[in-house]
């Protein structure tokens, strides 16, 4: 039993708070710009790596220099924006899906180009787990994995719910017809939306580097899994994505656990499966999600 | 003369490369061409296809399923037939849904057959995996082996570009112009627009599998790694786009020139120093990529543009 919490569902959580945060930015775009953003695992994989340079070049901790990559990064989301989807505004929303595609693709060569593709690591050194009432077992980057996320997404939680330009981004998200009746400065809502979803991603990034390692395909990996956990909470709800975030990351930790016999239920080789199996199953009997997003 | 038979080995061996992406621009062009579906996992019926049809004509090997030896048409069937099933399998849940829910599904299924293909070793050697696969007239002295194999791709195409353009000038290719234009009017002519999808689904994915049986055995080795999956599907995207979807010829034409481009560029930037090379290659992706932004947002038509009846 104290395995079972110690070795899946604590890095399944860990896991999943980091699937969480992606899925926020990757349900904003779904939602507001009605486009599914590709290129938002490589976001992640750049945010990873403006932090490691920032923390060689300043020697300060992964957390320290975390704002700073993610301001970092939403310059670049904005500058991609601009460049390469803004012109397809009024297209038919599939070209913008195509070009994120290729985005996807040259992000990924830029960071391979500057960055190489040698593993890197941007917390050295092995740290102790710390035992609480002497059974569970945490190691301290965890604990700061999930707290760094429940912080994120507690202050993306009071911007949609409080503040105006929050309630504008959730009324373009519902309807963006009666939303711009209402005089709401579409383009305003737009960036204000990459640059949620762009340091979200950039955070997400980083903590995943401090969970394990920097590498130019970290960010890709996580695609699936996002976009089953955007689909699971229902397209265009943050809170959604969160929630379907947690429960993809203790799905893949748990569909590894030895249920039934001495082996694992699941060959640890098709972890990664489990998200995609999940993400088939809904769009077959619930492709509006768990929490009733959008469908069309 | 040594140099001038080995630009002729290297126009023919060009010509193949080139003609087998034909054959995936021309299935891609099936399926958003003609119809605007959205495939982001070519690299994985392209995968389906290179490994059915590998297993089923290699010699028996411990490392991996195969000793049945059929025939190489026999062989080319079933890899169509077995990429055919799973793709009737994705589009039967993903059609009835927004689009982008098939790019999604599409790159898993990619993703998920990679994961097959790595994880059950007894039957594909895992990451090292299926060599000696046989090359169709590697028999026969040089160059007549290669040239009869380019002849074979070539009359592949020429069939396969044939039959589209029947169809697409027949009832059947103006319906889904029609489904892909304005969907709602088709409906309500009374079309079953999910059927027509499926089909042009289903038959794109059939032509992607061919071309994948077609590079196992030409480079006579398939791997979960042969390729960049993404980067094939890619380089495919954009082939038909710079072409121009919707046309036939645009398919054929992108295909064969952007495989030329990649193809030299690779021969440039490997005679650079090491590091210099890895890191070029990058720059290769990164220029493609651009290409694709560029004609996608000033010239969406390609270089040959959709002809209308």
């Amino acid at each position: 039993m104290i395995e079972l919490i110690n070795f899946y569902i604590v890095p399944g959580l860990v896991l999943g708070s980091i699937y969480g945060l992606g899925a926020i930015g990757l349900t904003l775009t779904f939602g507001i710009l009605r486009f599914a953003n590709f290129s938002h695992g490589e976001t992640m994989t750049l945010g990873a790596y403006f932090a490691w340079s920032l923390v060689s070049i300043l020697g300060w901790h992964p957390l320290a220099v975390m704002p700073l990559a993610m301001v970092l990064t939403v310059v670049v989301i904005l500058g991609i924006d601009r460049g390469f989807y803004k012109p397809f505004r009024s297209s038919p929303t599939i070209m913008l899906v195509i070009a994120s595609f290729g985005m996807m693709l040259m992000i990924r060569s830029v960071i391979q180009f500057f960055w190489g593709v040698q593993v890197k690591t941007i917390l050295p050194g092995i740290q102790l787990p710390i035992e609480i009432f002497g059974l569970i077992r945490i190691s301290p980057k965890h604990m700061v994995i999930v707290g760094s996320a429940i912080v994120l997404m507690s202050a993306v939680y009071y911007l949609l719910k409080y503040t105006k330009i929050g309630k504008a981004m959730r009324a373009m998200s519902d309807s963006p017809e009666l939303a711009r009746l209402t005089g709401i400065n579409t383009e305003h809502v737009i960036m204000a939306t990459w640059i949620v979803g762009g340091s979200l991603a950039a955070a997400a990034g980083v903590l995943l580097a401090l969970d394990s390692h920097v590498q130019t395909l970290m960010g890709f990996k996580l695609l699936l899994p996002i976009f089953a956990a955007t689909i699971l909470g229902g397209v265009g709800r943050p809170h959604g994505a969160v929630i379907g975030g947690l429960v993809i990351g203790l799905a893949e930790e748990l569909s590894t656990y030895p249920w039934i016999g001495e082996t694992p239920l699941l060959n640890p080789g098709y972890k990664a499966g489990v998200a995609f199996a999940i993400m088939v199953a809904l769009l077959i009997w619930r492709p509006s999600g768990l929490l009733r997003g959008r469908t069309t | 003369m040594d140099q001038t038979y080995g630009l002729f080995l290297y126009a023919i061996s060009l010509l193949t490369m080139g003609g087998i992406y034909s054959i995936l621009a021309l299935g891609l062009n099936v399926q958003w061409g003609f119809t605007g579906l959205f495939n982001a996992g070519i690299a994985g019926f392209y995968a389906i296809g290179a490994y059915v049809s590998a297993i089923l004509t290699t010699a028996p090997s411990v490392r991996h399923l195969g000793g049945y030896e059929v025939p190489y048409v026999v062989a080319f069937i079933a890899a169509m037939a077995v990429a055919g099933v799973i793709a009737w399998g994705v589009g039967k849940i993903c059609l009835r849904l927004r689009s982008d829910y098939l790019a999604i599904a599409t790159i898993g299924i990619a993703e998920i057959f990679r994961l097959i293909l790595k994880n059950e070793t007894w039957a594909t050697n895992g990451p090292r995996g299926v060599s000696m696969v046989p090359k169709p007239f590697e028999t026969l002295p040089e160059p007549y082996n290669q040239l009869l194999f380019l002849a074979m791709i070539l009359l592949t195409v020429a069939v396969i570009y044939w039959g589209l353009e029947r169809a697409r000038k027949a009832p059947w290719g103006r319906l889904m112009t029609a489904i892909r234009e304005n969907e709602i009017s088709a409906r309500a002519a009374g079309k079953n627009v999910e059927r027509y999808r499926l089909q042009a689904f289903v038959f794109g994915s059939m032509l992607m599998a061919l071309g994948g049986a077609y590079t196992a055995h030409y480079l006579k080795f398939i791997g979960p790694n042969a390729t960049d999956p993404l980067t094939a599907t890619f380089l495919v995207w954009v082939m038909l786009i710079v072409g121009g979807s919707a046309n036939n010829k645009g398919a054929i034409l992108g295909a064969m020139l952007m495989w030329t481009i990649w193809s030299a560029t690779e021969i440039l930037t490997s005679r650079l120093p090491d590091d210099l090379a890895i890191r070029t290659a990058y720059i290769r992706i990164f220029l493609i990529g651009l290409v694709l932004q560029i004609v996608l947002q000033k010239f969406p038509q390609g270089l040959l543009p959709e002809k209308r009846q």
